[in-house]
């Protein structure tokens, strides 16, 4: 028997916890980011992880475009963390609060 | 060939990858330096290809190593130098009320039901071989044949995607001509005018 | 010929409708000439429907104007019954009128409001017609109410004198507590007898010749019948200013004096004994309800007595004496003297309604002066006045031969055969009218001109002089129907009788009679003589004007303490706390409530990200454990 699914899932979901912990405790944009790939990466894990114990390609097809989305986010997510740091010279994320009621 | 059973250098390999992105995931939360953060970072994803070799996903884990690692986080470290800000960041103050321990409940609360879930529902259930049974010897001829062919449309699209978040960087980061930012526009290249030397031929100045 | 009758409200009505649209275009004098000459044309009409139902048989006359509620299967249908007691009251109703307004023209000479008093007495006018010759009590209540209005607006006349709005208020305010009980008895009626007709709800009551025969069963129980006559003296008490209701007739003084005259003295007050004599089929059937109306009105009769011999001002005697008045009336519809009632009621109107125009013009005369310690000495100065004024006196005080003794007697007769206490006490009360009138007139007319004192303040006051002719003339002629006034005992008692009575009652034994007749006239010498004696060259009598009967009894002050000052403190509660708290504290509460629950919620976007990140967290936590609850 090989490893069994359950401890990559395991491993999936403690990656996607501790992407999610830092998205929402740190404060500096850019590690934020970090923290959302950490997330995706989790995902991705958890997908090949399945396409194993199911033989099914479908699994890693997904990933595919799952890595090509995440490089097209990132792209236009560093662009708008740079444009926002051209005006306020900051890239805490908490400086950006005017979209408030 | 993967052996159908579990030896200890399964074990081994798969005790290394968790331990790799287990903890470059924790140092990316905790790291005060963004650039230590973006390392980390690159532990972590290299962790996950190896958990993809261990699973015969090989050409993901080619793919993941040289997208994520290669050219992500290199954006990333790219940004980070540009703007400046590989500076310690004060990982201490915590300016909103209750979000470190509510943070911590909630993602406490989800990823412990997630995996109770995933437990008492058999950690996998679904039909075999929906989409194109795989093959650990040829991982990357099933893999192309399946995206050629049945997601061809979402494989064009995220193309499309593409060129529209370039278009959509070159946009944003693009300078306008009046903009007074710190990043002063580059000197008169002619340099001043009594330097200007009167020549009528190209290639002018000296 | 009969057919006249509509003519009178159109005549009525028409002058209204002329006097609103041209009024203020025909100005002084020309207004108070089209009213009165309305008026003498209803007057006429009405001489031509009395010729007419003369000669007719029957006796009684329904002429159907048109028809108005439908309700189920019936209708109410405006229409006019003209039978000898309605034709009666629309002759002196439409005669007394236009001597008051011919009056008027010359009283009211240079006021601000002119044209206005005629349109409200020619409305005031058509409405009592319709009260009087409606055949049926909704028309008769529409009448009613009209009267009320009118006279509202015609006490608040001088409405930016804040005593005379609020006394109009008051007149209206009780008028409108007494039509609860007309409404009340309205509805009661209806509902059992199915027709407010007056001619069916007689035959209803008066089936077969006589009444209570073994084989009569009357619609109403007795306890029902005892309760309509009560809610029904209830209005009359409102409308004619009897107890408990009366307080606002001496308010009412407040009015032009043409006004007190016409309204408060002829007409309007005697609506109430109307109204109950319309009714005699019901009330004879109702022994227990006799009783009260009879008691109400000895009782008032006697109380108004004792308060007018206390008054300083000239309308404000003149005003208890009327309750007081109307209190014999009351009493002799209570005892069953119907025919002696509407006698009264006629020559009220006549000395009654002299008494006013003749005080009017002592008023007028003294530029405004109605304090009785300010007049005195008027004979030489004003001689018409003073003269008509005698005979007035005279008559009010039951002297012989003039009308009041003989219609007086005829009450206290009616009295003597129903009740020996009631007459006492009505006795007492006559005594105490020929008492309180002999102090007027001494104060009044007699002794020395005391208005000279206030020259200082008031210049026209050096020369009073009489009235104009368009003023004594009225004054003349009222002063020949009352001295004569007697002379018509006999013919409306022929003409009277069979709208009350299918058998005529028994009349008192001639010699019980004459010796009725021999007190009255001592009584009304007695009373005049010991008033004369003590109030000759007297002015102020404190002893004899002691503050319980000048200040009514403490009537209005009882009032004020028992209903007046808790409503006015429970509104006060409603404005200051029911209203501010409850009310608007819910109405506003609910909008600030909700603007505090939205603030609350608002603090929610506050901007950052990572809260939002949080809240979405928060969120997905809830959702695995809402699985995880489902799944163990």
């Amino acid at each position: 028997m090989t490893i069994p699914a359950s401890w990559y899932l395991v491993v999936s979901a403690l990656l996607f916890g501790i992407g999610a912990l830092g998205v929402l405790v740190r404060r500096n944009a850019l590690v934020i980011f970090m923290c959302i790939e950490l997330m995706l990466n989790a995902a991705n894990l958890a997908l090949v992880t399945y396409s194993r114990v199911l033989g099914d390609v479908g699994g890693q097809a997904t990933v595919f475009f799952v890595l090509v989305v995440a490089a097209a986010e990132v792209t236009v997510g560093l662009g708008i963390v740079v444009y926002i740091f051209r005006a306020r010279r900051s890239t805490i994320v908490d400086d950006v609060a005017e979209m408030e009621g | 060939m993967l052996a159908a059973t579990r030896t200890i250098p399964d074990v081994l390999v798969f005790v290394a990858s968790a331990a790799v992105i287990l903890g470059g995931a924790v140092g990316v939360v905790v790291a005060r330096n963004p650039v230590h953060s973006a390392i980390n970072l690159i532990a972590t994803l290299l962790g996950v290809a190896l958990a993809f070799i261990e699973q015969s996903a090989n050409f993901l884990a080619a793919v993941q190593v040289i997208v994520y690692a290669g050219a992500i986080v290199i954006l990333f470290l790219f940004v980070i130098m540009f703007l400046g800000v590989d500076r310690k960041e004060q990982v201490s103050i915590e300016p909103l009320a209750g979000q470190r321990p509510m943070a911590v409940v909630a993602v406490g609360v989800v990823t412990g039901g997630l995996i109770a879930l995933m437990a008492a529902g058999g950690w996998y259930s679904g039909a075999h071989a929906v989409v194109a049974p795989t093959d650990p010897s040829n991982d990357v001829g099933v893999l192309g044949r399946s995206i050629f062919t049945t997601y061809l449309f979402a494989f064009e699209a995220t193309s499309l995607l593409l060129i529209i978040a370039v278009v959509g960087a070159v946009m944003l980061a693009r300078r306008t001509p009046d903009a007074d930012d710190a990043v002063d526009a580059p000197a008169d290249v002619d340099g001043r005018a009594e330097d200007r030397v009167e020549d009528a031929a190209p290639g002018g100045a000296g | 010929m009969v057919a006249a009758a509509p003519w009178m409200l159109a005549f009525a009505l028409g002058g209204f409708v002329v006097l609103v649209a041209l009024g203020r275009r025909l100005g002084e004098p020309l207004a108070g000439w089209v009213a009165t000459a309305a008026i003498t044309g209803a007057f006429v009409c009405a001489i031509v429907t009395w010729i007419g139902l003369l000669s007719l048989r029957s006796r009684s006359v329904t002429i159907t104007l048109f028809e108005w509620v439908p309700i189920g299967a019936r209708q109410v249908k405006v229409a006019l019954l003209v039978d000898p007691l309605s034709v009666t009251m629309c002759l002196f109703v439409t005669g007394v009128s236009a001597l008051i307004l011919l009056y008027s023209v010359g009283y009211m000479h240079k006021e601000r409001d002119f044209t206005k008093f005629f349109v409200y007495m020619s409305l005031f006018v058509f409405s009592m017609l319709l009260l009087v010759l409606a055949d049926n009590l909704l028309v008769t209540f529409v009448g009613w109410e009209g009267v009320g209005v009118c006279s509202y607006f015609l006490v608040a006349y001088y409405f930016q004198r804040e005593s005379a709005a609020s006394a109009g208020k008051k007149a209206f305010v009780y008028n409108r507590v007494g039509d609860v009980g007309f409404l009340l008895a309205m509805f009661f009626l209806f509902t059992h007898l199915h027709t407010l007709t007056y001619t069916a709800m007689h035959s209803r009551f008066a089936l077969g010749a006589i009444p209570r025969a073994p084989t009569f069963i009357p619609p109403l129980s007795s306890t029902e019948l005892t309760l309509v006559i009560l809610c029904l003296l209830a209005a009359a008490a409102g409308k004619s200013a009897q107890i408990p209701l009366f307080n606002w007739l001496p308010d009412a003084m407040e009015g032009p004096t043409p006004v007190s005259a016409l309204i408060h003295a002829a007409t309007m007050v005697t609506a109430g004994v109307y109204l109950l004599s319309r009714m005699s089929f019901a009330l004879d059937l109702s022994s227990d309800g006799r009783a009260v109306v009879a008691t109400i009105g000895a009782v008032t009769a006697f109380v108004a007595a004792t308060i007018a011999t206390s008054q300083h001002d000239i309308k404000k005697v003149l005003a208890f004496s009327t309750v007081s008045q109307i209190g014999f009336m009351v009493l002799a519809v209570g005892s069953g003297a119907y025919v002696a009632a509407i006698f009264l009621m006629v020559a009220h109107a006549f000395y009654k309604g002299l008494l006013f125009l003749g005080a009017g013009s002592v008023i007028h005369g003294l530029d405004g002066e109605q304090e009785l310690s300010r007049m005195g000495g008027l004979r030489a100065l004003m001689a018409v006045t003073y003269a008509t004024f005698l005979v007035g006196w005279l008559t009010i005080a039951g002297v012989p031969p003039f009308s009041a003794f003989f219609a007086k007697g005829d009450v206290l007769k009616g009295a003597w055969t129903y009740s020996k206490p009631l007459w006492a006490i009505g006795t007492v009360a006559a005594l105490l009218t020929a008492y309180y009138m002999t102090r007027l007139f001494v104060l009044a007319f007699t002794g020395d001109p005391r208005f000279l004192k206030a020259v200082g303040d008031r210049p026209a006051l050096r020369a009073p002089h009489e009235s104009p002719w368009v003023m004594t003339v009225p004054l003349v002629v009222l002063a020949v129907f009352s001295a004569l006034g007697g002379l018509l005992a006999t013919p409306l008692d022929r003409f009277l009788s069979p709208v009350f009575y299918t058998v005529p009652p028994a009349p008192l034994s001639s010699s019980v009679s004459d010796a009725l007749a021999v007190v009255d006239g001592v009584v009304a010498v007695a009373g005049l003589g010991i008033a004369w004696v003590l109030w000759r060259g007297r002015v102020e009598r404190p002893e004899l004007t002691p503050a319980f009967l000048r200040r009514v009894w403490y009537w209005d002050d009882a009032y004020d303490a028992v209903i007046g000052r808790p409503s006015t403190r429970l509104a006060r509660a409603t404005a200051e706390v029911v209203d501010p708290v409850a009310i608007d504290g819910a109405v506003v509460g609910t909008a600030s409530s909700l603007r505090r629950g939205a603030r609350s919620i608002r603090r929610l976007q506050n901007g950052f990200v990572r809260s939002y990140a949080l809240a979405m967290a928060v969120g997905v936590g809830l959702l695995v454990a809402y699985l995880l609850a489902r799944t163990f």
